[in-house]
């Protein structure tokens, strides 16, 4: 299999990225990967975090075409280039870190000696803010309240809770 | 003018070593970072972006039952005393409070507070839900912070990767937006000189630790905040019981530190515990440095059993009002008049002389 980027030497790294919850995989040479940041072994140092961002980061071409939407490595949102990240320490966004995911991928490896989030999931709490409000979650969202209320002794609350439950149901 | 009568308990009722192991930490300390999906973050945001975070989280506090009756400082309208008296309170950050060198507070910089519960807005990240309770009780600690976590994520976007977890403005935050920090007190290790090789110990699994104050805070008075450095392809729970552990464990070290200190050295320990108490006695003026070093004395003392007559609650007392800003705003007096020392010894007088008279 060749490189996905020069198109002449043969792909060693397979880079399986999420954007907008789509895997895509890159096959990359290994000079090309290079260029990118992307290194092959993913070491896990305990180094300054400062040095971490100018060592995993330094070596990322200005042109990232490795990033989700954005053009010559600037978050599509906020507009935050590579480099305000590696003077700053912070990201700009919420939208950077799809922008500049391949190279905080090898940031994070480097950092947390993982890119996977194993805890709790937004999306799957009860009721979260979704972009579809449906009521369903709001009985649900109105018990719990309550519960708690019980729970902290907040009658008054609880009350009132009760009564606007009633309603619904 | 802040008014802290407002807070239920003074914002300091995790002082009131009810909380598991108390004799040696004194609290813990749950954070977890959380940014809004549709606002750009700190760095590049403007101050009506950061007044209408403000009123979004607001409205959504009100909503809730755990921030329903929250007190709201505005940090940007405080004056830079009563800012760093809510930092020693540990309810706000040194960063939010503008105490950095520059000495400039952020518009918009508040903090909401109810009971055990808060959360800094307008910090590095959008909100920073905490929770502090009393003693080691991570778990705890974090049930409620979780529930806060919920009532507010039902009413607020927050911003959420399905692979990286909760975003935030710094990597080192990402994924669970967890920090626990355990504040414990370990004079044994630090006069068996055993604190270096434990802390090395805690950086190898993981662990980090910080001074009194948090982020950049010295090492005073043999306190020690330690916590999880990963946030990251660990779950919370994961993260609490590794934390937990490793306290146990150094805990189990303290302990054995000053059983050797009282077999090998018990003169120069016994002398060591009454000089502190004695100058905390009668002493005319004190520094808060001075003060801090001797309550860390007299609390070694109560703990192996040397100095009966004083509770582990009146140190934390002692611990908190000695600070400076808390001296000042008191006695309304500037934060670096020299009478500070003297009303600081006038305090850790009275309120040692009514504990020894009180239990005598």
């Amino acid at each position: 299999m060749s490189c996905d980027q020069c198109h002449e030497r043969e792909a060693v790294i397979h880079l399986t990225q999420i954007v907008n919850e789509q895997a895509t995989t890159i096959h990359l040479c290994e000079r090309c990967a290079a260029e990118k940041g992307v290194e092959s072994t993913a070491s896990v140092e305990q180094n300054p975090f400062a040095k971490l961002v100018a060592a995993s980061m330094g070596k990322a071409s200005p042109d990232l075409t490795l990033v989700g939407a954005g053009t010559r490595g600037a978050c599509p949102r906020c507009g935050a280039t590579l480099q305000d990240f590696r003077e700053s320490g912070r990201l700009g966004c919420a939208d950077c870190w799809r922008a500049f995911e391949a190279p905080l991928r090898d940031l994070l490896r480097r950092l947390h000696g993982s890119t996977v989030h194993m805890g709790e999931r937004y999306a799957e709490r009860d009721g979260a803010v979704r972009a579809n409000g449906d009521s369903a979650p709001r009985q649900a969202d109105l018990r719990e309240q309550l519960r708690l209320a019980i729970e902290t002794e907040n009658f008054e609350l609880a009350a009132e809770l009760r009564d606007r439950l009633r309603v619904l149901e | 003018m802040i008014d802290l009568s407002l807070l239920t308990d003074g914002g300091v009722g995790w002082l009131d070593a009810s909380g598991p192991a108390s004799h040696l930490v004194l609290s813990t300390r749950i954070r977890l970072a959380r940014n809004l999906a549709d606002h750009v973050f700190l760095t590049r945001n403007s101050e009506p972006d950061r007044e209408e975070i403000l009123s979004l989280v607001h409205r959504a506090a009100q909503d809730t039952v755990l921030l329903r009756r929250a007190v709201t400082f505005r940090l940007d309208s405080l004056e830079r005393t009563e800012r760093q008296l809510l930092h020693e309170r540990h309810l706000v950050s040194k960063e939010l409070a503008g105490l950095d060198s520059d000495g400039k507070v952020r518009a918009g910089a508040s903090v909401l507070v109810q009971d055990r519960l808060g959360v800094m807005l307008n910090e590095e990240d959008h909100l920073r839900l905490q929770g502090l309770h009393s003693g080691l009780a991570l778990e705890q600690a974090y049930s409620e912070v979780d529930r806060l976590d919920a009532e507010l994520g039902q009413r607020l976007p927050f911003a959420f990767h399905p692979e990286f977890g909760y975003l935030t403005s710094c990597p080192t935050n990402v994924g669970t937006g967890l920090r626990a920090s355990v504040l414990i007190h370990l004079p044994g290790l630090v006069l068996t000189k055993e604190m270096s090789k434990v802390l090395q110990g805690l950086a190898q699994v993981g662990l980090t630790f910080r001074g009194l104050y948090g982020e950049g805070s010295e090492f005073v008075g043999n306190f020690f905040q330690l916590s999880n450095q990963t946030t990251l392809g660990k779950s919370e729970t994961e993260l609490l019981d590794h934390l937990g552990k490793m306290v146990r464990q150094v805990i189990d070290y303290e302990e054995q530190a000053r059983q050797v200190l009282l077999r090998d050295a018990p003169t120069i320990i016994e002398d060591k515990v009454w000089r502190a108490f004695g100058l905390l006695r009668y002493a005319r003026s004190l520094s808060f440095d001075e003060a801090i070093n001797l309550f860390s004395g007299v609390r070694l003392g109560v703990g192996i059993g040397l100095i009966s007559g004083v509770g582990m609650y009146t140190l934390n007392k002692l611990l908190v009002y000695t600070q400076p800003a808390h001296l000042a705003v008191a006695h309304g007096l500037g934060i670096a008049d020299p009478e500070l020392s003297v009303r600081r010894a006038q305090y850790v007088r009275r309120v040692l002389e009514e504990e020894v008279g009180r239990r005598a």
